[in-house]
């Protein structure tokens, strides 16, 4: 008779804690939290917007609340956290060839960072 | 260097006399040149002769003797010993695969995925005959795939993968690295067969991108680009489906 008995082990609820790579996806999923609240307050003002001058500065008025730039703050942190992460992976998304070579990693990744300083810039001189 | 040693904890299961792992310490002389997997030979041949775990290449290339180290999933043959020295060091079983004894798993459901996805050249139909030789391929053709054709077969990317360990349905990392190496050869034909096999809930959309299915992978496959690009193909599949249905 078979003495098998294949043994199934359980997954942790806290098995994001287990490996610091673990963590550090969870924190990069965990930002798209802030960064959709953020997008929420932001739809909000466009919303209070399209109600007249006064309901838009009362929006902005409430933007000065300390709590809602602190709040703003930690959604640029993690925004900034998510966008390098993002950039460091592109690479595996992408399959572009040159001259039958993968362009190399290195490129994708400084493109990525090109992009967004190029349109950070381009942003904030719009808007000072 | 006389008689340094190196503590070794194993979680051990033995399905006959008990009903779940335990851990059992074993000490064994120390020397940086030895391996894991070496190490395991010498408490099967002068501790424990009940000690179960499979390898047989010693090489890296059988894809035999994964298993967790300090809960790290790695190739014992290919692991050496001075890394952890001189703290102890924890094997397991590989994860996510049930445990059949000690540190042997089950791996059915692993070989099961790897032959779901068609892994062989499906020619186009009667274009050509035998007897018209073999077909050409370029150095530049062979490089679009030849990285995912270096898969062991060792299923450490599946035990690194938290999406499989939450829902063995996900066909996972290596078989749709496997799916890639033949979807990108020239010489094959049978892309929209296993288009379909992608674009289920449970191909490349079971996979959020943690990643470490590629930091584990101990022959550089990078499986995880795969599946992104898999991903790439897949939304393109979709978006041709929407104006031109088969
Ligand atoms: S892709 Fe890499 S880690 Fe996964 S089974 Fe193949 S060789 Fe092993
Ligand atoms: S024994 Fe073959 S891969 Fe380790």
């Amino acid at each position: 008779m078979s003495k098998r008995k294949p043994y199934q082990r359980e997954v942790s609820s806290k098995w994001w804690l287990a490996q610091a790579f673990y963590s550090k996806y969870m924190l990069r999923e965990g930002s798209s939290i802030f960064i959709t609240l953020y997008s929420l307050i932001l739809g909000w003002g466009v919303f209070r917007l399209s109600q007249g001058e006064a309901a838009f500065n009362a929006w902005m008025e409430s933007l000065q609340h300390p709590s809602a730039i602190i709040f703003h703050f930690i959604a640029l942190l993690f925004a900034i956290y998510h966008s390098f992460t993002w950039f460091s992976l592109a690479p595996k998304a992408m399959d572009i060839w040159l001259k039958g070579k993968p362009l190399e990693d290195k490129l994708i990744v400084s493109g990525h960072y090109i992009a967004f300083i190029i349109v950070s810039v381009f942003c904030l001189v719009v808007i000072l | 260097m006389a008689n340094k040693t190196i503590k070794i904890e194993i979680l051990r299961y033995r399905p006959e006399q008990e009903d779940k792992p335990s851990p059992q310490l074993f000490e064994v002389p120390y020397s940086p040149d030895l391996t894991i997997l070496e190490a395991l030979q010498y408490i099967k041949d002068h501790l424990d002769s009940t000690i179960s775990f499979r390898w047989s290449c010693r090489m890296a290339i059988c894809g035999s003797c994964g298993l967790m180290v300090d809960g790290v999933p790695k190739l014992g043959c290919k692991t050496f010993l001075r890394d952890y020295f001189p703290n102890k060091i924890k094997l397991e079983a590989l994860a996510n695969f049930p445990i059949e004894r000690d540190l042997v798993v089950v791996m059915d459901d692993f070989i099961n995925k790897l032959e779901e996805i068609k892994p062989y050249i499906i020619p186009e139909d009667n274009t050509k005959c035998l007897s018209d030789g073999p077909h050409q391929q370029t150095p530049e053709k062979l490089a679009k795939y030849k990285q995912y054709s270096m898969c062991i077969n060792c299923g450490l990317c599946y035990a690194a993968c938290p999406q499989y360990a939450l829902d063995t349905k996900f066909t996972g990392p290596a078989a749709l690295a496997l799916l890639a190496r033949y979807n990108r050869d020239s010489r094959d034909a049978g892309s929209k067969q296993r288009m379909k096999i992608v674009n289920q809930e449970e191909g490349v959309w079971g996979c959020t991108f943690v990643g470490y299915c590629s930091v584990v992978c101990p022959k550089g496959v990078d499986p995880a680009a795969a599946i992104q690009l898999l991903k790439v193909e897949s939304s393109k599949d979709y978006l041709i489906g929407m104006f031109k249905p088969d």
